[in-house]
């Protein structure tokens, strides 16, 4: 709010335009911000552009990331990765991940909402949702290896309940998955949880006491407040799970480290470039990849034109 | 009335229940980090208590077997230098990209904003071989630069603060004589505090939890990072859980405090790092 008063005025301060200077003071003065941003941009370009550019001219090659000499193969790469179909399995891993945060974000909104209305020991439970998305990944993969161990603690709970498991938690691909899919619920949550409580409490005030005296309750208010208040918020939670479920990689490696049909795209793409050698192929992979997030991010932002994201 | 009191209880039962699942995972990981060996040996199960529960030795192990000492070390310049380069890079860009029109300004707003909707995770892949090329490869400077460079959010957490700050500020110093880089030393950056707090929280816990930088550019075990040398606590032991549990707390333990002391800022941070 405060920002736009001053986009407005800034224009009026700006415009008494300083008296021309004389040509060497000008130059400089063209060369300031570029002075600015000569390390940013040097930064940038080298380790985010040059690799993007590296990795489209690799993936047509079946360079092996060492040796001195590559053959342009063409589109040979993509063919691979389309048509061996363990290299394509991969992706439906994702739909764990994808299922799951589905779960993830209806508990978000579930937990946000009802933490918005007057609840004791509103700061306790809002830390102790939120506090999982900070620890370090490499301890929540060992937090829950224990977990799902054989006669850790997700045995031992199960016992006091006076169930007897002879499971093997992450022993089959299914059960496998469903259960790391459910740590990265554990692990994501807080931070969806977060966004939408934050949305939901930039909602003023009035609204709700407005519905209240016309007889709403809470579904009412939840349903015709709440939920076009918190749109924008939801429509990026949406496209940072469907991204955030093609690009998982940590708890996974962490734990199976890709073991029992676990493996991830991301995990196959590292082993294809830093275990065999292949360089070539997983770049061509890590295109896919990287086109696939580029697509959902640009069919977001046409179905919901984001008027905050205004940079200039 | 009873209905209400009904859905009260409910919504109750419901964040009780998502506290246990919350914190049991965690607990257990602290009781097993208590018991010594032959406790684990018993069988008596993850949630029964540690017979001493000032039994400090598995974090002994941890920090001298485990080598968690040299990793804190290691994570704290890596801290040092990322926090504070990016702090400087992106209070710099914000500065630019606000405060001036200059060619080609379009241009190199999108390359940011374009940057942003990369994935890091996708593109290692040749990014692995530029770092190589320079002779970062297995030094503490590979994730260092790249926690710098690739850092588009910080830099719009400080766009959008420079915005804040009005213009007439830079003006009246101009009038008095000051250059762009006086304002910007002098004027813009102190300004920036709350801006700085906020990025230094947000950058120091990815970059204190990051695991896939390090795990792939720093091999060598004399630059294990608190990630990488928690994560080769799997070999040596194995089926050691007592030790691998006090090495997690370990890790975890100082997230936690900064937690409670500096709620209110990581809560902000991390909103507005991700709805950016």
């Amino acid at each position: 709010m405060t920002d736009d008063t001053i986009e407005k005025t800034a224009p009026v301060t700006r415009a008494p335009a300083p008296a021309p200077a004389p040509r060497p003071a000008r130059l400089w003065r063209g060369a300031t911000p570029w002075l600015f941003l000569l390390a940013p941009l040097a930064l940038l370009l080298t380790f985010t552009y040059a690799p993007i550019a590296n990795m489209v001219a690799y993936s047509f090659t079946d360079w092996d990331g060492v040796s001195p000499e590559l053959h342009y193969t063409g589109a040979e790469n993509y063919g691979e990765l389309f048509t061996r179909s363990d290299l394509f399995e991969v992706f439906w891993v994702s739909g764990y991940y994808l299922a799951a945060s589905v779960v993830q974000i209806v508990a978000a909104l579930y937990f946000a909402t009802i933490l918005s209305f007057n609840v004791r020991f509103r700061n306790f439970f809002k830390g102790v949702l939120f506090f999982p998305y900070l620890i370090n990944g490499v301890a929540i993969g060992f937090v829950f290896l224990y977990f799902f161990q054989d006669g850790g603690t997700l045995d031992s709970v199960l016992s006091l309940f006076g169930v007897e498991t002879d499971r093997a938690w992450l022993g089959t691909p299914e059960s496998a998955n469903t259960s790391l899919a459910a740590v990265s619920v554990w692990r994501y949550l807080g931070l969806n949880f977060v966004l939408f409580l934050g949305a939901i409490q930039s909602i003023p005030g009035e609204l709700y006491e407005a519905a209240e005296l016309d007889g709403a309750n809470r579904w009412h208010q939840f349903r015709h407040i709440i939920a076009p208040g918190i749109k924008p918020v939801l429509s990026l939670t949406v496209i940072l799970s469907i991204s955030g479920s093609l690009a998982v990689f940590e708890i996974p490696y962490i734990m199976t480290g890709g073991a029992t049909g676990t493996e991830t795209f991301v995990i196959q793409t590292v082993k294809l470039a830093f275990q065999f050698n292949k360089t070539g192929l997983a770049s061509a992979a890590a295109v896919v990849l990287l086109l696939i997030v580029l697509a959902v991010t640009w069919v977001q932002r046409r179905l919901v034109p984001d008027d905050r994201v205004d940079l200039v | 009335m009873t209905r209400r009191t009904v859905a009260r209880t409910l919504v109750y039962v419901s964040l009780i229940a998502a506290t246990a699942v919350i914190l049991l995972p965690l607990a257990a990981v602290v009781l097993t980090s208590l018991k010594s060996e032959r406790e684990m040996a018993n069988g008596s199960g993850a949630l029964a208590l540690p017979d001493d529960l000032l039994n400090l030795s598995n974090y002994a192990t941890a920090f001298q077997d485990g080598r968690m000492l040299s990793a804190f070390a290691n994570t704290a310049v890596i801290l040092l230098f990322a926090i504070g380069g990016t702090v400087l890079i992106g209070s710099m860009t914000a500065y630019a990209i606000d405060r001036f029109t200059f060619r080609f300004k379009k241009l190199v707003v999108a390359l940011f904003l374009v940057a942003a909707l990369v994935p890091g995770v996708t593109t290692q892949v040749a990014t692995f071989q530029i770092v190589d090329s320079f002779g970062m490869f297995d030094s503490l400077w590979a994730p260092i630069v790249l926690y710098m460079g690739t850092d588009i959010v910080s830099i719009y957490i400080f766009l959008q603060f420079v915005r804040s700050i009005p213009v007439s500020l830079d003006e009246a110093a101009r009038l008095d004589g000051a250059n762009a880089f006086t304002i910007y030393r002098r004027i813009i950056f102190p300004l920036l505090k709350p801006a700085i707090a906020t990025v230094v929280i947000v950058k120091g816990i990815t970059t204190y939890n990051d695991f896939y930088i390090p795990f792939l550019y720093m091999p060598s075990e004399d630059l294990g990072v608190i990630s990488t040398s928690l994560f080769r606590f799997k070999g040596p032991f194995g089926a050691h859980w007592e030790t691998i549990s006090a090495g997690a707390v370990l890790v975890i333990l100082p997230t936690l405090i900064v937690f409670l002391f500096l709620q209110r800022f990581v809560y902000n941070g991390f909103m507005k790092g991700a709805s950016r």
